[in-house]
């Protein structure tokens, strides 16, 4: 067999072919045996983001939005994860088909993420400094003081007030808001091509929440990176992202440019999650919610996952799974980047 | 940091002089005749204990008998044995072996069993920890007296008559130098080494779980540092909690094992003390147990505060 041409493949050629995108997932699939059976956390994910592009990731918790950014990063475990299906191709290389450590040596200087939780995602027995610090002791072998100068400079880069004398402290010692700059700052530190920020402001106060979005817009404006931004917060969404990809149960269900999906929604979901935004002009009104509850994973309701909570459930909902249909105008012209995978796509969009 | 080292040793006092009250009123409870114990089977000559009796102040009431020997022991005097002999003497005498036997005692359970926890976390549910599980099982449901008799037989009486290996000397001699030490050393580890193992491997695995562990694989470390630097950091405070306490029990001696391998150490006279009825001595050395066993957990809670410096003592 071919495991020696496999190998000599890698490292493969930096530049990708013109046109391809900078990350593309294809059909990717993710499931964790556990006790009580098979639980398929994601069921036939695609999608794709150019260098520069803010892909916007949408759904509940369960819907696989976090596990399918951890099996790109790598850092699904496995087991009791696995992948039994799919491609994840960064700069056109498939990274599931790569060796452990080439993987490695993309993860923090290609790919980096930043996680929710900024207190419990740095290590509290670590200075700030000593974990920032580390991205370029590792990756570009620099000397402890060089690495701490580096250190210093990032943290003022995002902001971070007296960035010197605070190198030194440890992350309990900082607010919220400056722990998840550091989150940033370590993402950005080796200048990544794309970021993964699996939902930055979910832990933070509203009036920090806007900060450090304009920050991680700023940066990835700079530094033209990719950015695949993981969410459950429609008005965050709409600030930054180019496109959107809502997910539900494991699947895309929606695909669409940002403003589109705003003012057209072509999934009975999407339409469920725009009307549950409050809104300033129906005080006093009972808020809208979706019914129900999300899908037990390990056992998805036949047909589209979603028929149990839909209100326009018919029939074929609870027997055909819907694929992701081209979503089009009304006489047939084409809507570029518009995808839905209900049955009634275009009661939903036009009707 | 200071003020609170202050604050901790003069809480010490009160519980030195408790500890000291307590046993000094269970040595004087204990049955039997001191003096009489002195003679062995014969009569003591009543003139002779009379004399004895008045020296050691046997005849004063409890209290009083107790005044006088704390009012001594302040001023660094242990006082004598029944045969005249200083206490202080007897403790400085003992306590060498002890301590040699404990370091060496803890650093084999400490190396060895963070070793095999760690690598029975990382392997979890494969043979390799499968093996540590067992045979740490196996280890803490074994009294010392059959693991010590066991290992002296295996180490020391066999390994030598049929492969000629004489390393481990089955009975203590001092000029064996720190040889003499690693079987006596082994047996006095071992249950403990089996819960240093198992302590680590669960904290370990605990750790690995953890948001920080997960951030620093997604920064494209080796898995070295990984599991060192990030993990193993945090996981070690609960390990250090008990090699600490351990280190202050070690230090107290080990009566069987001492009695096993024949060595004279402080478990050895606190035995013996107490066969015999002497209470100066008894409560001389269980007062430096407890010294010890402060000092010990004093020195746990400041390495607390190296290890996490979320912990600050004021």
């Amino acid at each position: 067999m071919t495991t020696i041409s496999k190998t000599s493949n890698v490292p493969a050629p930096r530049s990708a072919p013109e046109g391809t995108p900078l990350l593309e997932v294809r059909d990717l699939h993710v499931e964790f045996h556990t006790r009580d059976g098979v639980a398929k956390a994601v069921n036939g994910v695609s999608y794709s983001v150019n260098a520069g592009e803010t892909l916007a990731v949408l759904g509940e918790s369960g819907s696989g939005k976090s596990v399918t950014a951890q099996a790109i990063m790598g850092i699904l475990d496995m087991p009791p994860g696995k992948i039994p299906h799919g491609e994840i191709l960064f700069q056109g290389q498939d990274l599931l088909k790569l060796p452990a450590e080439d993987f490695r040596k993309i993860r923090g200087q290609k790919i980096a993420m930043i996680f929710q939780d900024a207190l419990s995602s740095l290590n509290p027995v670590h200075t700030v400094g000593a974990q920032l610090g580390e991205m370029f002791r590792v990756h570009r072998g620099m000397s402890k003081k060089d690495a701490t100068a580096k250190a210093v400079e990032l943290m003022d880069r995002v902001k971070i007030p007296a960035a010197k004398a605070r190198v030194g402290d440890y992350p309990h010692q900082f607010s919220g808001g400056m722990r998840q700059r550091i989150m940033i700052a370590m993402a950005m530190a080796l200048e990544p091509d794309l970021i993964i920020a699996d939902e930055p402001t979910t832990a933070l106060d509203v009036t920090v929440q806007a900060q450090v979005m304009d920050l991680l817009a700023e940066l990835q404006r700079e530094m033209n990176m990719g950015l695949i931004l993981i969410t459950h917060d429609l008005g965050v969404v709409a600030d930054v992202a180019d496109k959107i990809a809502v997910m539900y149960g494991g699947r895309i269900v929606e695909n669409a440019p940002v403003h589109e999906i705003y003012k057209r929604p072509a999934h009975p979901y999407t339409r469920g999650l725009l009307d549950s935004i409050p809104r300033l002009d129906q005080k006093g009104q009972e808020l809208y919610a979706i019914k129900g509850l999300p899908p037990n994973l390990l056992n998805i309701p036949s047909g589209c996952a979603f028929n149990p909570r839909c209100p326009k459930a018919q029939d074929i909902c609870r027997t055909d799974v819907p694929v992701l249909h081209q979503v089009t105008e009304r006489d047939g012209s084409e809507l570029p980047g518009r995808g839905s995978a209900c049955h009634f796509w275009k009661e939903q969009i036009h009707g | 940091m200071g003020r609170y080292l202050i604050r901790r040793l003069i809480q010490a006092i009160p519980v030195l002089i408790g500890a000291t009250f307590l046993i000094y009123w269970l040595s004087f409870k204990l049955p039997g005749d001191p003096i009489q114990a002195l003679a062995g089977e014969k009569k003591a000559d009543p003139l002779v204990a009379a004399m004895l009796r008045e020296k050691y102040h046997l005849n004063d009431s409890f209290l009083s008998q107790y005044w006088n020997y704390i009012s001594n022991l302040f001023q660094g005097n242990f006082g004598e044995t029944l045969t005249g002999r200083s206490v202080w003497d007897k403790i400085t005498e003992a306590f060498p072996y002890t301590m040699n036997l404990a370091i060496v005692a803890f650093l084999i359970e400490a190396v060895v069993g963070v070793l095999a926890g760690i690598m029975a976390a990382l392997r979890r549910g494969k043979f390799l920890d499968q093996l540590v599980l067992l045979s740490t099982l196996l280890v803490i449901s074994i009294p010392v007296f059959v693991s010590g008799f066991i290992l002296q037989l295996t180490l020391g009486v066999q390994l030598k008559n049929s492969w000629g290996i004489d390393f481990f000397p089955v009975s203590f001699n001092e000029n064996d130098g720190i040889r003499a030490y690693l079987l006596p050393a082994l047996v006095l580890a071992s249950t403990s080494l089996a819960y240093v193992a198992r302590l680590t491997r669960t904290s370990l695995m605990e750790t690995m779980r953890a948001d920080y562990v997960r951030t620093a694989t997604a920064k494209g470390l080796p898995r070295r540092r990984v599991v060192g630097r990030h993990a193993l950091r945090n996981a070690l405070i609960p390990i250090v909690t008990f090699l600490g306490a351990d280190l202050g029990s070690l230090m107290g001696g080990a009566v069987i094992t001492e009695k096993i391998f024949n060595i004279h150490g402080i478990g050895g006279l606190l035995a013996e003390s107490v066969y015999r009825k002497e209470g100066t001595v008894i409560v001389g050395v269980v007062s430096l147990l407890i010294i010890v066993y402060l000092v010990a957990n004093l020195i746990v809670d400041l390495l607390y505060a190296v290890l996490d410096p979320r912990i600050r003592y004021a």
